[in-house]
């Protein structure tokens, strides 16, 4: 019998293939009859899919490109040696996605953890469902999928069970990789019943009886291990820049050092005098607006990474830098305050902020600085790719599999179908990996070698010179407060160029998905709300950054909010809960919030008692309020994002010379049910290191059209002896009942903030443009 | 044609004596365990040991090898600290993409080999030159005081 799964080794061929065994003889059915066609291409990735003004709003995975699949039979195999067989159809970049989606599965599928294995997808939404491995949606879209794939393989090995014992289903049960006969105690292991299954039909939906979450065997206990942790610790694990194929050639490209530059000629000749090198390729350049496409620039094509590098190093190019060639970061931060500081496109309006701004007893404002950022993620994009009698096979640690594909068959001019894109581990992702220019870099250069194996690596240069970067932003912020010190009136103008950019020239304001990332949705009770959102060119390439807009725009509110507390004479915390008022459920429609996350307004509401319940519990659990020794302080910041609440208390010292250390940190994580709460564990002290190397030390400047920064070195990421000792993160209880909240991007927002105010507790100064850098020094 | 001693085996690499150990190891000798992060010995995911001593195979030329005896991540695990150290990465759930985390190791390793009982102190000083962008740090430290008891 063939097995379904043969194509989805993400190993090279060359590697022993993996052979899943049978279970399901998989004629694919109708199962594909009535999914949603592929969405807007360009915008497949972060969005949900277009849809037109007539249909009802579909939120959740609904809404996304090719939406969701739930048929066991794309996701679980079991050979007649008992093991099974669980496809992973989300990418793994460190969020435990594999453990977390295959755990899920193998829980309603009483399957034992111990026979368990995971073969990952390759990108075929229309298999699998959505593939976009972003906007912290794995678990919070495909909790419920993945439960239907587990419940109904059980139920087919149930329905065999019975029937081999002739026995009526009701009196057999599955337990821990059995079938069990109730009155009889017969048992039969799944191997043993996995042949006759595979023959039986997939139970429909709404026939399957689901576990009682009483019953849950892994989800929700944090003690299954992560499923590549072995082969990690190791250096088995497979990433894409470890993809190997017989003959495979090693390219890097030297491309425009400034956005929308090209190449105007170039002298390959000392290039190719370098022992290994093989050939010099020109990448044309694309066309603006850059969307996913290469960037274009002279490819080094060498029998090894090194010998491609040394090439690079001496070719000779000449660029023409193009319409952005004097953008500069110091004059661009000037033009945005200058924006700022003008009214810009309302976007949200209540009351009049301006009459009530005149009546105030105090008026208050301040001004917030964000820089760009890369995402520096510790595998550099690569990617490889052969081109094999018209079919295109490529490896790349991808968040976008799919797209990826629909976009290396329209460059290479092939069907869909002839493209495979094999999903490895990725080595970091923060969403740089959501853009597959790296992948069709690859398969531009596999075709100008006659269809070759070539493996495009980035170097770290490359990565921190030529990325879609983290926008930069500036925002404005005035405050009215009455005579008690509450305040009665807020305007807040948040300037930055935005992530449509990318994909269109002419767009010049932030997106829904943007202002919806706590700016337009701002919680407060305040009476009297003005939200403006100025017109920003861009100048580089844009793209989502973990956490995205949430970063800039919580930084700015939450430091506001205690810069408003201090002006007040209020404690910080107090004044934060008092603003959050009352607990009561937001519909952010009313707020002029049409994204929310692309999640449904009724299901996901803004639930103030979630805000308040975390920034109580984190309070707490710091010890809010404690004697710190001299320098010492501690700051609070909450927020809202990805449809989860994170509250953080950052304590911090800083000593005569105005060096800052972070002793500890404590996050409150208010996401629902947690699924797998050591990997929700694990991705809010992860967030909470990255929030401090964006508030400290990191930031990506241009000068004359280039990036400032090269590498590690002047890319300052945060390191172990920077890193809080102590990072506790204290989960808010959920319920299995309720609708899931994010996890991978949630922690980042209150970090920075969080850190400013307890700065400013422990010294009075108050940081108001990141990053910190020496800005503490008094030396 | 340079001979590397690699994992307990001569190894021949057909490449210019002034290529970096790293791309040796993973583009000729096909051990991609070791990794690359920033060509500049900046970050540490390509430390590997040469004669037990924790060294950025990035920045080293094989020239500069000789018959030095290096081991990779591929075989720490033979090594009874290495052992102890993966298995405390495992134990503690210490990776999250996991790419850094053979360098990591490979400098854990190294340092308790050299201080079995490492303090706070020494696990900054040790540990400082690798990178996680992930963050574990806290997970790394606690690993590697599960490892020395």
């Amino acid at each position: 019998m063939k097995a379904p799964l043969d194509s989805m080794n993400s190993a090279p061929s060359d590697a022993p293939p993996d052979s899943p065994p049978q279970f399901a003889n998989v004629s694919r059915r109708g199962f594909l009859v009535g999914m949603s066609a592929l969405g807007g291409l360009v915008l497949a990735v972060g969005f949900p899919a277009a849809s037109r003004a007539e249909d009802k709003p579909k939120y959740g995975a609904d809404g996304m490109a090719d939406g969701w699949v739930d048929d066991p039979l794309a996701f679980v195999s079991i050979g007649e040696d008992g093991t099974v067989t669980i496809v992973v159809h989300r990418s793994e970049m460190g969020q435990g996605v594999r453990t977390s989606m295959a755990m899920i599965v193998a829980d309603e599928l009483e399957a034992d953890w111990k026979r368990v294995r995971v073969v990952q997808a390759p990108g075929d939404q229309k298999r699998f469902g959505n593939q976009d491995t972003d906007g912290s949606r794995s678990t919070r879209h495909f909790f419920g999928p993945m439960r239907r794939v587990g419940a109904a393989a059980r139920t087919m090995l149930e329905t065999a069970a019975a029937a081999r014992w002739n026995v009526p289903v009701s009196e057999v049960e599955a337990r821990n990789h059995e079938v069990v006969h109730r009155p009889s105690g017969r048992r039969l292991g799944y191997g043993e019943l996995a042949y006759d299954a595979s023959k039986l039909p997939v139970p429909p939906r709404e026939t399957l009886r689901l576990k009682d979450p009483s019953q849950f065997r892994y989800i929700g206990k944090g003690d299954v291990k992560l499923i590549d942790g072995p082969d990690i610790v190791s250096g088995k694990a497979q990433y894409g820049i470890d993809t190997r194929l017989p003959g495979m050639l090693y390219a890097v490209v030297a491309r425009p050092p400034v956005y929308e530059g090209r190449v105007v000629k170039y002298d390959a000749t000392e290039a190719l005098r370098v022992p290994g090198v093989v050939r010099v390729v020109e990448i044309e350049s694309s066309q603006p607006p850059a969307q996913f496409n290469p960037l274009g620039g002279v490819a080094v094509i060498a029998r090894n990474t090194s010998a491609a590098i040394k090439g690079r190093e001496a070719l000779k190019i000449e660029w023409e830098d193009g319409p952005n060639r004097g953008y500069d970061s110091a004059t661009y931060k000037a033009m945005l305050e200058e924006l700022a500081r003008k009214p810009g496109k309302v976007v949200r309006n209540e009351g009049d902020v301006d009459a009530a701004m005149a009546r105030a007893a105090r008026r208050y404002e301040a001004e917030y600085y964000v820089p760009h950022h890369a995402h520096a993620t510790m595998e550099p994009p690569a990617a490889t790719v052969r081109i094999v009698d018209g079919k295109c096979e490529a490896w790349a640690g991808i968040q976008s599999p799919q797209t990826a594909r629909d976009l290396i068959a329209k460059r290479l001019g092939m069907p869909v179908e002839n493209v495979t894109v094999n999903v490895t581990l990725l080595g970091g992702g923060f969403g740089r990996k959501s853009k597959p220019d790296f992948m069709l870099e690859a398969a531009v250069l596999s075709k100008a070698m006659g269809g070759a194996p070539v493996k495009v690596t980035w170097t770290r240069e490359d990565d921190l010179r030529n990325s879609y970067y983290h926008t930069v932003s500036f925002q404005h912020l005035e405050a009215g407060l009455d005579a008690q010190g509450k305040p009665i009136a807020w305007l807040h103008r948040t300037a930055a160029p935005t992530i449509m950019s990318t994909f269109d020239a002419n767009a010049k304001n932030q997106a829904a998905f943007e202002l919806g990332m706590t700016a337009i949705n701002m919680p407060f009770v305040i009476p009297n709300v003005r939200i403006e959102d100025p017109e920003v060119p861009a100048q580089t390439r844009i793209g989502w950054f973990r956490s995205v807009s949430n970063i800039p725009h919580a930084f700015a509110v939450q430091s506001f909010v205690a810069e408003l507390a201090a002006a007040a004479g209020q404690d910080p915390k107090d004044f934060l809960l008092a603003l959050l008022g009352p607990p009561r459920r937001i519909d952010t429609r009313k707020q002029g919030d049409t994204w929310n996350y692309g999640e449904s307004p009724e299901r996901y509401v803004v639930d103030t008692g979630r805000l308040r319940g975390v920034v109580e519990t984190a309070a707490r659990e710091a010890g809010w309020g404690k004697t710190l020794p001299k320098g010492g302080g501690q700051g609070v910041a909450v927020a809202y994002s990805f449809v989860t609440y994170v509250a953080a208390v950052v304590q911090v010292a800083v000593d005569d010379t105005g060096e800052l250390s972070v002793p500890r940190v404590d996050i409150a994580v208010d996401c629902g049910a947690q699924i797998n709460p050591d990997r929700v564990r694990s991705q809010l002290e992860g967030a909470c290191i990255m929030g401090l190397t964006l508030a400290t030390g990191a930031e990506i400047t241009y000068k004359a059209g280039r990036v400032v920064q090269n590498n590690y070195g002047d890319y300052e990421v945060l390191r172990m002896a920077a890193a809080p000792r102590e990072i506790r993160v204290h989960m808010v209880p959920g319920n299995f009942d309720e609708p899931l909240g994010g996890v991978g991007e949630p922690g980042v927002p209150p970090i920075a903030p969080a850190l400013c105010n307890a700065i400013f507790a422990a010294t009075g100064k108050r940081i108001r443009s990141l990053p910190i850098h020496d800005q503490l020094k008094t030396a | 044609m340079v001979t590397l001693h690699v994992n307990g085996k001569a190894r021949q690499a057909d490449v210019p004596p002034d290529t970096p150990l790293l791309w040796t190891l993973r583009d000729v000798l096909g051990l991609t365990g070791t990794k690359y992060g920033c060509g500049m010995a900046l970050c540490g995911a390509c430390t590997v040991h040469v004669d037990g001593q924790p060294v950025r195979s990035c920045i080293t030329p094989i020239s500069a090898v000789g018959q030095a005896k290096i081991t990779t991540i591929e075989a720490i695990g033979e090594d009874r600290v290495g052992k102890a150290v993966q298995a405390a990465w495992v134990e503690v759930g210490v990776p999250q993409c996991g790419y850094c985390q053979p360098g990591q190791i490979m400098s854990a390793t190294a340092l308790l080999k050299r201080t079995p009982k490492p303090t706070d102190a020494d696990i900054n000083t040790a540990m400082s030159g690798n990178i996680c962008r992930c963050g574990t740090y806290t997970r790394i430290r606690a690993a590697i005081h599960r490892a020395a008891s």
